[in-house]
């Protein structure tokens, strides 16, 4: 027990939950003890010394070293050490749950199966008093949370970055991934008892499309040509050119299914074919739900009702939490976490996902366009220190491209750029603008401590010889007034499950959201190339080449990955948690239930 | 009473045009602002067509001297208008937290108010003692910490260290009115802290102000004792200028405590015009700023009138 507990303080075994593969994990294992600044050495030792009776196992191959773990695990819940829970989590933090399902089921216990009841109520931020459930315009937590609960989407990305089938039974792509057939499930009502049908479908894809839409989906369904139903329970997407994650694109939170004709006020009342049904609904308070019983999923949606609530203040959602008065909360602050930690019947989770802050720069202006200038504010920025004093060592290095170690098609063989101040003042030599002034405009709004990185990144970049000014920026209207419009900024994003889809929307020249206003020929014909490509090693060296060319070339600084932390109540049981959004990929309703 | 009835009928006039003149002054302010809702709502996901096709939808493509007037159209004829971030009919977002932003200010002037009179008074009577000095320092060293700080210090002490009092107070309609009041002691404690000072020192100075008057001194004389004195014979005549504050510090309840609100999650007026103006979200941040604003023109005539009947010199002034 002793040995689960110190690793869990030290947390770093969560770090990688949901990596599938296995090697990835040791490594960033110790890729975060370095961050929190601990020596190799110590790191050793404490393991080590936790591990006495297994002290060699740092030393073997990183394989047989996650597999000898595995099995101090596998003896530990055999002796009762340890709860199913418990090796559940860490061994999921290696990796392990998707590529050992026989160890799971051999040591299941009745007691850990989920269990009906309760009323759980959680809190999260980002809701305002004119939120809508409207899934074109959804963005923040609290209305994605329980836009969740309520409905579904046709397609559900799981705890390993796969698309899974949703409302869709089934899907197959034409051999150039052009045409994309999609079979519903048979007999799902809405929670006002309509059947579901082809044209529900069809009307709630439709919504994200066409001129008069405003969805925040409608970029990722540009390559939509038609949708066309084929019989009554077949959808046949026809696509411009191919796609090969096209599912993945279905499986956004905003493509959800609702019936045909919803408009206005009505998207408020949320009819939709999910494990819970809307009671009341107060934006930017609060949102109750129960359990709907006719739900057409099995073994999810356990609890009977949800309360949702809205605490946008940190502080307040973590004396919520420490009171007793919810169960769940997302976005613990990293300056406090060690306090929440110390709670006996609280846990605290900390995830790496898709996530990274990024500084773009216009590279349509000058100085940024000169790619000297890129590659010196590149090197001027001191990551390591970031992800220590921002982060508090709750993240990952960036390496100036938007792939998350998460991702399927991460480049782990790209050479991690360090803090180089003698290299970041050759380059701005080169380009003669050691004199030059960089604003860099920041505000809060970015991310939490966006300010704070702006003034490390002045700091760092001091010592290379290059002069930047922070540019304080109202909050109000930050996205709309600062972000893509000033020269260099401080941003966030959430990232995708997908390399394409980052790339497409973000990256591409012309790509909605590119906020660099970079455009690189190669980068594009790869993306390109890339989408259509369906032979796994293909794409695995396509996406690693654009990852080296964003790195190099691109005009976005991103100097590091957040993980997300979240902290919640030990009576709550739950399977691996997903690294794809936040609160279990806004799943967390229906996977996650209360211990008997 | 005739020059009472005259006094409200002209204030009731002066009021409407202050109003509309109010209603005007907020859409200017709002449109000065940079961005509009649709590029708000849309946040970081905008692009310029979804931001195009949702203003066409709330027809924001209009010139604003036409939207303000069928705001006003519409107004005049008792419609508030549909929030447009969200289509809610903005009478029903209103009515809601209006009535939660009375209830925590009413629960709050309940203790407030007479607590700091009878402070006020206490002080006025063993004035410059220790006695009076605590007082002094306490309340003032309340009013000087930020209303969040006073928030978290009562959160940490009752809520999480002797749970015994609730640390969100969110309410709804189906709780009785005693669990209501019990989710939101800790935010009317938090704001009678800060409250407290202003009206405890005023009602202090206007009794000192009066006990160097000559009748005064007659009682005294006659061998009154000094409580006695204060509440029967300064206290009614130092009356206008408590009246004055306290009706300011009503006001402040209703429309400056979103930073209670915030902290403590109270569904309240305050929280929604701050989202509202954040989402430019007009009609929205029309009414609540309407509401606001009468409840400041409001609480001016009471104090008004009120003074008035406790004053009979006032009476007879021509307004």
């Amino acid at each position: 027990m002793k040995v689960l507990k110190t690793l869990k303080d030290g947390d770093f075994l969560i770090t990688n939950m949901a990596v599938h593969r296995h090697n990835r994990s040791v490594e960033s294992l110790y890729k975060n003890s370095r961050l929190r600044g601990l020596s190799y050495k110590t790191y050793m030792a404490d393991i080590r010394h936790n591990l006495s009776n297994k002290a060699y196992f740092i030393f073997t191959p990183k394989e047989k070293c996650i597999m000898s773990y595995l099995s101090l695990l596998e003896k530990m819940l055999e002796q009762k050490k340890i709860s199913r829970r418990q090796f559940m989590t860490q061994a999921s933090a290696l990796g392990l749950i998707a590529a050992a399902p026989t160890i799971l089921t051999k040591h299941a216990i009745a007691s850990e199966t989920p269990q009906k009841g309760g009323t759980f109520r959680h809190a999260m931020t980002g809701a305002s008093t004119s939120d809508s459930l409207d899934p074109a315009t959804l963005f923040a937590n609290h209305a994605i949370n329980i836009s969740s609960q309520v409905s579904n989407c046709l397609v559900e990305i799981d705890h390993n970055f796969k698309p899974v089938p949703e409302l869709a039974e089934s899907w197959e792509a034409s051999s150039d991934a052009k045409k994309w057939v999609f079979k519903l499930r048979k007999g799902v009502e809405f929670h006002n008892g309509k059947t579901m049908t082809v044209n529900d479908v069809i009307f709630s894809i439709n919504h994200h499309r066409g001129e008069e839409s405003k969805s925040a989906a409608k970029p990722y369904l540009k390559s939509v040509e038609s949708i066309k139903a084929d019989g009554n329970d077949t959808v046949v997407f026809t696509l411009s050119e191919g796609s090969a994650d096209f599912p993945f694109i279905l499986g956004d939170y905003h493509l959800r299914i609702y019936p045909e004709g919803t408009e206005g006020k009505d998207w408020e009342k949320a009819i939709g074919t999910g494990g819970y049904i809307l009671e009341n609904w107060e934006p930017g308070v609060r949102a109750l739900t129960k359990r709907n019983p006719n739900y057409w999923k099995t073994g999810r949606a356990h609890f009977n009702e949800v309360e949702t609530i809205a605490i946008s203040d940190v502080n307040a959602r973590t004396n919520a939490l420490k009171t007793g008065r919810i169960d769940a909360m997302d976005r613990v602050d990293v300056k406090t976490v060690h306090l929440l930690k110390k709670m006996p019947n609280l846990n605290v989770s900390a995830i790496t996902g898709t996530m990274h802050y990024s500084v773009p720069m216009l590279v349509d202006v000058k100085p940024y366009s000169d790619k000297n200038v890129r590659m010196a504010l590149k090197l001027a920025v001191d990551r390591e220190e970031m992800v220590k004093n921002i982060l508090k060592g709750y993240g990952e290095l960036g390496n100036d491209h938007p792939i998350s170690s998460v991702n399927r098609y991460h480049a782990s063989n790209l050479e991690q750029r360090k803090y180089d101040p003698d290299k970041a003042n050759f380059y701005m030599k080169k380009a003669g603008m050691l004199d030059h002034t960089f604003n860099l405009h920041a505000s809060d709004a970015a991310f939490s401590g966006a300010v704070d990185a702006a003034v490390l990144y002045q700091e760092s970049a001091k010592k290379a010889g290059i002069k930047i000014n922070v540019v304080r920026e109202p909050s109000d209207g930050y996205w709309s007034n600062v972000w893509t419009k000033k020269e260099w900024c401080m941003c966030y994003w959430s990232g995708r499950p997908v390399e394409d889809m980052m790339f497409s929307v973000g990256y591409a020249t012309g790509a909605p959201w590119n906020d660099t206003h970079w455009s690189n020929e190669k980068f594009n014909k790869l993306l390109k190339e890339a989408r259509a490509e369906l032979d796994e090693a293909k794409r695995l060296q396509l996406y690693t080449e654009m990852q080296q060319i964003c790195n190099e070339d691109s005009g976005t600084v991103i100097p590091m990955f957040n993980q997300i932390v979240e902290g919640f109540s030990s009576k709550l049981g739950h399977g691996a948690v997903s690294a794809h959004m936040e609160l279990d990929g806004h799943r967390n309703t229906e996977r996650w239930w209360f211990k008997a | 009473m005739k020059n009472i009835l005259l006094l409200i009928c002209k204030r009731i006039g002066a009021s409407l045009i202050t109003i509309f003149v109010i209603s005007l002054i907020i859409f200017i302010g709002v449109e000065l602002l940079p961005g509009d809702v649709a590029e708000t709502v849309l946040g970081q996901s905008a692009t310029p067509e979804t931001v195009e096709a949702f203003r066409k939808e709330l027809k924001l493509d209009l010139p604003p001297h036409v939207r303000y007037a069928t705001w006003l159209n519409h107004f005049v004829h008792g419609d508030f208008g549909n929030s447009l971030a969200n289509k809610r009919p903005v009478a029903e977002l209103v009515n809601w937290r209006l009535s939660n932003t009375l209830l925590l200010a009413m629960v709050t002037a309940f203790i407030a108010v007479p607590l700091s009179i009878f402070l006020g008074i206490l002080a006025a009577l063993y004035r410059n003692t220790l006695f009076d000095k605590m007082i002094s320092i306490t309340t003032l060293s309340f009013i000087s910490f930020p209303e969040f700080f006073i928030a978290y210090v009562l959160i940490a002490l009752f809520s999480v260290q002797l749970n015994i009092f609730p640390s969100l107070a969110i309410i709804d309609d189906n709780m009785g009115f005693f669990n209501k009041l019990y989710a939101i002691i800790l935010p009317s404690l938090t704001l009678t802290c800060v409250v407290t000072a202003h009206m405890m020192r005023q009602t202090r100075a206007a009794i000192i102000n009066v006990l160097g008057s000559a009748y005064i001194e007659m009682a005294e004389i006659k061998g009154i004792r000094g409580f006695r004195i204060i509440v029967y014979h300064a206290f009614p005549n130092a009356l206008s200028p408590v009246i004055n504050v306290v009706a300011v510090n009503l006001a402040y309840l209703v429309v400056g405590v979103v930073l209670v609100e915030v902290v403590f999650v109270y569904p309240g007026l305050g929280q929604l015009l701050v989202d509202s103006v954040a989402k430019r979200d007009l009609p929205v941040v029309q009414a609540s700023g309407l509401i606001f604003s009468i409840a400041y023109i409001f609480m001016n005539l009471a104090a008004d009138i009120l003074s008035m009947l406790a004053n009979p010199k006032l009476r007879q002034s021509n307004f």
